[in-house]
């Protein structure tokens, strides 16, 4: 439930709330290019400091916002914890302070602006690649449902977890990863049933 | 009214151990304007209903709606034939009530503002005033029913085909969700247990391991599988 959160706009009037869903979205877009291109964990958690900042900044409520994102933080300290294995802290630090940060990111763009607005800037910003054969309507509804995708992956975890918890089976990984995978298999189908049956999406 | 032809269908699905057909050969022409389908679990009315849409395709035959090919027009024939899940769950894509309308109204509404405008006046249309702003996940199992419902009539379809919307509600949501079906000005193809909602459509297709096995007068048919469930 509190994981559907993560992708609602929640109105407010800050400059990120006014600025146009365009700039924002180059922005992301800039962003994640520095953020992939600039190495070392220093910048990283200069990133991840700066994403947070924006964060707060945007209004968003931290508290519901950080429990929302409990799972996908646990599956980064565990990507966090593989990596110092491998690669030493550094390395660690530079891998899951870049994925927070970008994640950080993505979730302030989607809590300052409505999924409408992203879909209508994405099109808008297309329009002149019409002419090479990109539909920038679809290209708009598959970056916005991508956007949603990760609150409703982070739900269809917590599912599964209840899912297991139901049946007695909450320490088995097995047993919570098998249902995990299914669900976001059959909700990816089911969505593009959902399009399908409303005649959008192609 | 819409006119929907299946002409030697068959529908069959890779197993293990070869294909097995789901749907036998069946040809149908619905022109009245509420059609049910009922019959036992797993008989085959969703793969039928499906097929109208091309959701599931046929394996050998055709399916044509109002002269379209599903197969070889189905763009056209997507934007014709509009369809309800059981689950609006399944149904509902953007985060609130307001951006699901307005998903369905970007084809006829350029214009962000009068977009959001329109879908407001769906919203109200359909009794969920004041739900524009509310997360499609918080809805009840009846207010989620309504906005697929909404969503699905937004694009301006010519035939509505619902596979069980019913079934998850309560008694009064479930009258007021099969009423206002029943009422549309289009053509609807509904699939369902409740035998009363059948019995109130023009024709009823009674399915039973994937054949159509009666095909008629609603109370008639409806009496037949009251007699042999
Ligand atoms: N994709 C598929 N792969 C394998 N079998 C399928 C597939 N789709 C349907 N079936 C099988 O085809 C049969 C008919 O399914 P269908 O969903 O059409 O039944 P139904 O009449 O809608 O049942 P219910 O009332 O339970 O919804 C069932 O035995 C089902 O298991
Ligand atoms: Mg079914």
């Amino acid at each position: 439930m509190s994981a559907q959160l993560l992708g609602l706009h929640q109105p407010g009037t800050t400059l990120l709330h006014r600025l146009a869903a365009g700039a924002k979205l180059v922005g992301l877009v800039v962003a994640s290019l520095v953020v992939v291109a600039v190495r070392g964990p220093v910048s990283a958690l200069g990133f991840l400091a700066l994403a947070v900042a924006l964060l707060v900044w945007s209004g968003a409520r931290l508290g519901l916002t950080l429990r929302a994102m409990r799972w996908l933080l646990l599956t980064a300290a565990i990507l966090g914890a593989w990596t110092v294995w491998q690669d030493g802290w550094p390395r660690a630090v530079e891998v899951v302070g870049d994925l927070v940060a970008l994640i950080l990111l993505a979730t302030t763009l989607t809590v300052t602006t409505p999924v409408d607005e992203v879909m209508d800037a994405v099109a808008r910003g297309l329009r002149p690649l019409r002419r090479v054969g990109v539909d920038p309507e679809a290209v708009a509804l598959a970056f916005s449902l991508m956007l949603r995708a990760i609150p409703s992956t982070i739900t269809l975890a917590e599912e599964s977890r209840d899912a297991a918890v139901a049946r007695g089976l909450e320490r088995s990984p097995r047993a919570r990863l098998i249902p995990f995978v299914v669900r976001v298999v059959a909700r990816a189908r089911d969505t593009g049933d959902a399009l399908h049956a409303r005649g959008i999406g192609d | 009214m819409s006119d929907i032809r299946l002409e030697q269908v068959t529908v069959s699905v890779p197993t293990h151990d070869g294909d097995r057909q789901i749907l036998g050969e069946t040809s149908l022409h619905l022109t009245e304007r509420r059609v049910a389908l009922v019959g036992p679990n797993g008989s085959g009315k969703s793969t039928l209903a499906r097929l109208l849409n091309g959701l599931v395709p046929a394996t050998t035959g055709r399916v044509v709606v109002d002269g379209l090919d599903v197969a070889r027009q189905g763009r056209e024939v997507r934007r014709r034939v509009g369809f309800v899940f059981t689950d609006p769950a399944a149904q509902l894509v953007m985060p609130t009530a307001r951006e699901d309308v307005a998903l369905s109204l970007r084809r006829t509404h350029r214009d962000r503002a009068q977009r959001l405008a329109a879908a407001d006046r769906v919203l109200a249309d359909f009794g969920l005033d004041g739900f524009g702003d509310r997360s499609v996940h918080g809805l009840s199992g009846g207010e989620g029913q309504l906005l697929a419902l909404a969503g699905v009539l937004a694009t301006e379809p010519s035939v509505v085909v619902a596979d069980e919307p019913t079934t998850l509600l309560d008694l009064a949501n479930s009258r007021r969700i099969g009423d206002l079906l029943l009422s549309l000005p289009q053509q609807v193809v509904v699939v369902t247990h409740d035998l009363e909602l059948a019995a109130r459509c023009d024709r009823v297709l009674l399915v039973r391991a994937g054949r159509v096995e009666r095909d008629g007068e609603p109370a008639e048919v409806v009496e037949h599988y009251r007699a042999h469930a």
